[in-house]
């Protein structure tokens, strides 16, 4: 196993790549025109990926322009947004971004990996398919009908049970203080949290199937118990394979729109509460483009579009590089 | 092989169906004008039926409309790329005269907006309009505040803090109901102001009408504001509002059709007038025009020629279907306004409806 060299955008448990001679052959003069044809359609296509992100990036800051220009590093370290006064700053949005998605994977992550390992390792082999099924299942319920459950069920629930709760056992924290609405922070991370479980448990398991079976034996061969084997043998193994899936999960949650909007509270403001009302860049992009008449007001909903793209290749670059800094110690613990 | 030839025989007929239409739309599309109009989402149901009833009026023009917002339908009439534009807010001066030509506004049919609630026992609530102003700047925060309990003796209002709803969405809804706040509070004119979003003090974002209806429905304590015809057709508690005349007035149909009546004596020309805080008895306070935009001078006869009809039997006949569909029709005086204005609508110096 020490021989199979671990890279940095094999994300996703690369156990199944093809020996190297099969891509050699594709590349060689004398290949068949229908293989020196394929190559070029797929190039074509991963080239295609390229060109649009480029494109995006520039359709964006070109509509963010005279933004840019009016509000310069303000527009990142202000946090008034008022449309009338055309006097516009992200912080707010940036700051909900952030924390909501943060609060969603802080939630999400143990619950699917745990499903994932019982999934994988121990639950009965019966139970194992509709199980999987009803977790992938998750990830195909529109996040409108997650918002509207949100409004309805969610929020009423946190404003007369958890909020109270959290407020009375841990309510000296910052975190847990100020009136209960229900919809808030809280709120939308626990939805993004259930919408992005499905992503990362389905990831993680196949993760874990993937890896090879004289591992474990290996492992209990040792003389490890189960809970043994799953942390040294399946763990271990599927680290970046983990990390992928979490960053998948993370994708979802920053972009998430529609069910965070409704249950979030769109209140564009910084407040350590847990409780209390957010905003973030995708929903206020959604809320208030299809009305905004000012070029000012539509530059600055579009710098906002900007940002989040930044925002997603900057994280996506840390995590990238994260599973590569684990994916070397993993290489090196192998070898 | 038998089931590659399967294949091959679905596709082809995926194929067939695919180009069908296209084989057949221009026979069908060439006899026809399409016009297309984009904006406002709140008159949507009401402008679809209209184009529905109209189409079997007059075969010769079918009408298209996307419903992108208001925003979106001054953006794309002042590029060109629709036949008419639709909004709910009246476009700015500035916007005027970015224009590439002179553009009317014509009013089509009325909207309310109206303060929902949930309070203990859905009481019936009056507001008097300065109150309403006080309550969304965060002046006065409670339920059994003395002055809204002075308006409201028998409600038995609770001791609690009022959760403030308001659309997170820009909205022509919006503008109505802060064009109204800024209209009956000088501190709300300064502090806030007028827009479909504006930087609200207090309170919590809803998405659309549902989104508001949705937290002030699961939110005991809150107060919020929603279109009368969402609030009627979802039975939503509706306050009365202490109108000009110092009456309080229910929201309904006919007392938003009072309002545009009350306003209508000190119409501006171009119609680009907000009909909040009219005089009238029997006016309903928070109501609003919703427009379409159309140039006034034409770049195509026949073109010109369909909006221009269209446009007078939606002023006229296509009233009738304001109603059921909960819009508050055009007052006759209203009515007898716009007629002049359609019939200036020209093209190369000749008006196109002058026969009518």
């Amino acid at each position: 196993m020490g021989r199979r060299t671990s890279q940095p955008w094999e994300g996703l448990g690369g156990g199944q790549a093809l020996p190297r001679w099969v891509s050699w052959q594709a590349g060689r003069a004398g290949a068949s025109l229908g293989d020196r044809g394929f190559r070029l359609l797929t190039r074509t296509a991963a080239l295609y990926v390229l060109g649009l992100m480029a494109a995006m990036s520039f359709a964006m800051s070109w509509a963010a322009f005279p933004s840019l220009k009016a509000f310069g590093w303000r527009f990142l370290v202000t946090s008034t947004w008022d449309p009338v006064a055309e006097s516009f700053g992200a912080l707010p949005f940036v700051y909900g971004t952030v924390l909501s998605s943060m609060l969603a994977l802080l939630i999400a992550v143990p619950l699917s990996i745990g499903a994932a390992i019982y999934l994988a390792e121990l639950a009965p082999l019966w139970i194992r398919p509709p199980i999987a099924f009803l977790i992938e299942l998750l990830a195909a319920i529109p996040s409108v009908v997650y918002g509207l459950w949100g409004i309805f069920v969610l929020a009423p629930w946190l404003r007369t049970w958890l909020q109270p709760a959290l407020a009375t056992w841990l309510g000296f924290l910052p975190l847990f203080q100020g009136p209960p609405y229900g919809v808030g922070m809280l709120a939308a991370g626990i939805i993004l949290a259930i919408m992005v479980v499905p992503f990362i448990t389905a990831v993680s398991r196949e993760v874990f199937l993937a890896v090879p079976t004289t591992q474990r034996e290996a492992a209990l061969a040792l003389g490890a118990t189960r809970w043994e084997t799953t942390r040294i043998a399946v763990l271990r193994y599927g680290r970046s394979g983990i990390l992928g899936a979490v960053l998948l999960g993370l994708g979802r949650a920053l972009g998430e729109t529609m069910a965070v909007t409704m249950v979030i509270g769109n209140r564009p403001q910084i407040a350590l509460s847990l409780f209390a009302p957010g905003y973030t860049m995708a929903s206020v992009i959604a809320n208030e483009f299809a009305e905004a008449t000012s070029d000012l007001y539509l530059a600055a909903l579009g710098e906002i579009g900007l940002l989040l793209l930044l925002l997603t290749v900057v994280i996506n670059a840390l995590a990238r590089l994260l599973v590569w800094s684990v994916g070397g110690a993993v290489k090196a613990v192998r070898e | 092989m038998r089931e590659i030839r399967m294949g091959r025989k679905l596709t082809g007929m995926i194929l067939a169906a695919l180009l069908l239409p296209l084989g057949f739309a221009p026979g069908q599309v060439s006899a026809q004008l399409l016009m297309n109009g984009a904006g406002a989402t709140f008159p949507y149901p009401l402008y679809s039926k209209w184009f529905d009833e109209y189409a079997k009026l007059d075969r010769s023009a079918r009408f298209n409309y996307q419903s992108i917002g208001s925003g979106g339908g001054i953006r794309q009439i002042m590029a060109q790329t629709v036949d008419f534009g639709a909004s709910d807010g009246p476009m700015s001066d500035e916007q005027l005269r970015k224009a590439p030509g002179e553009l009317f506004h014509i009013p089509m049919v009325m909207g309310a907006v109206v303060a929902t609630y949930n309070l203990p026992g859905t009481p019936k609530l009056r507001f008097p309009a300065d109150l309403l102003a006080d309550i969304f700047l965060g002046k006065v925060t409670r339920w059994n505040d003395p002055r809204i309990e002075a308006a409201n003796p028998a409600a038995g209002l609770p001791n609690q803090p009022i959760i403030l709803v308001h659309r997170s969405d820009g909205s022509g809804t919006t503008y109505i109901w802060v064009d109204y706040l800024s209209k009956v509070s000088k501190e709300w004119e300064a502090k806030v102001g007028r827009g479909t979003s504006v930087n609200w003090p207090v309170g919590l974002g809803g998405k659309g009408n549902e989104g508001v209806a949705g937290l002030v429905k699961n939110t005991p304590g809150a107060l919020g504001y929603v279109e009368l015809a969402y609030a009627i057709t979802n039975k939503l508690p509706a306050a009365a509002i202490r109108n000009r005349a110092g009456h309080f007035v229910e929201p309904n149909i006919e007392s938003t059709t009072a309002a545009a009546a009350g306003a209508a004596r000190n119409m501006p020309p171009d119609f680009r007038v907000s009909l909040t805080d009219p005089p009238g008895e029997d006016a309903y306070p928070v109501a609003g025009f919703t427009w379409l935009l159309v140039y006034r001078e034409q770049h195509d006869e026949i073109r010109g020629r369909a909006l221009a009809k269209f446009l007078w039997w939606a002023t006229h006949d296509g009233q009738k279907y304001a109603p059921a569909l909960l819009y508050a029709p055009l007052p006759p005086q209203v009515v007898k306004m716009v007629e002049p204005k359609i019939k200036e609508i020209r093209f190369q110096g000749k008006p196109l409806l002058a026969g009518d």
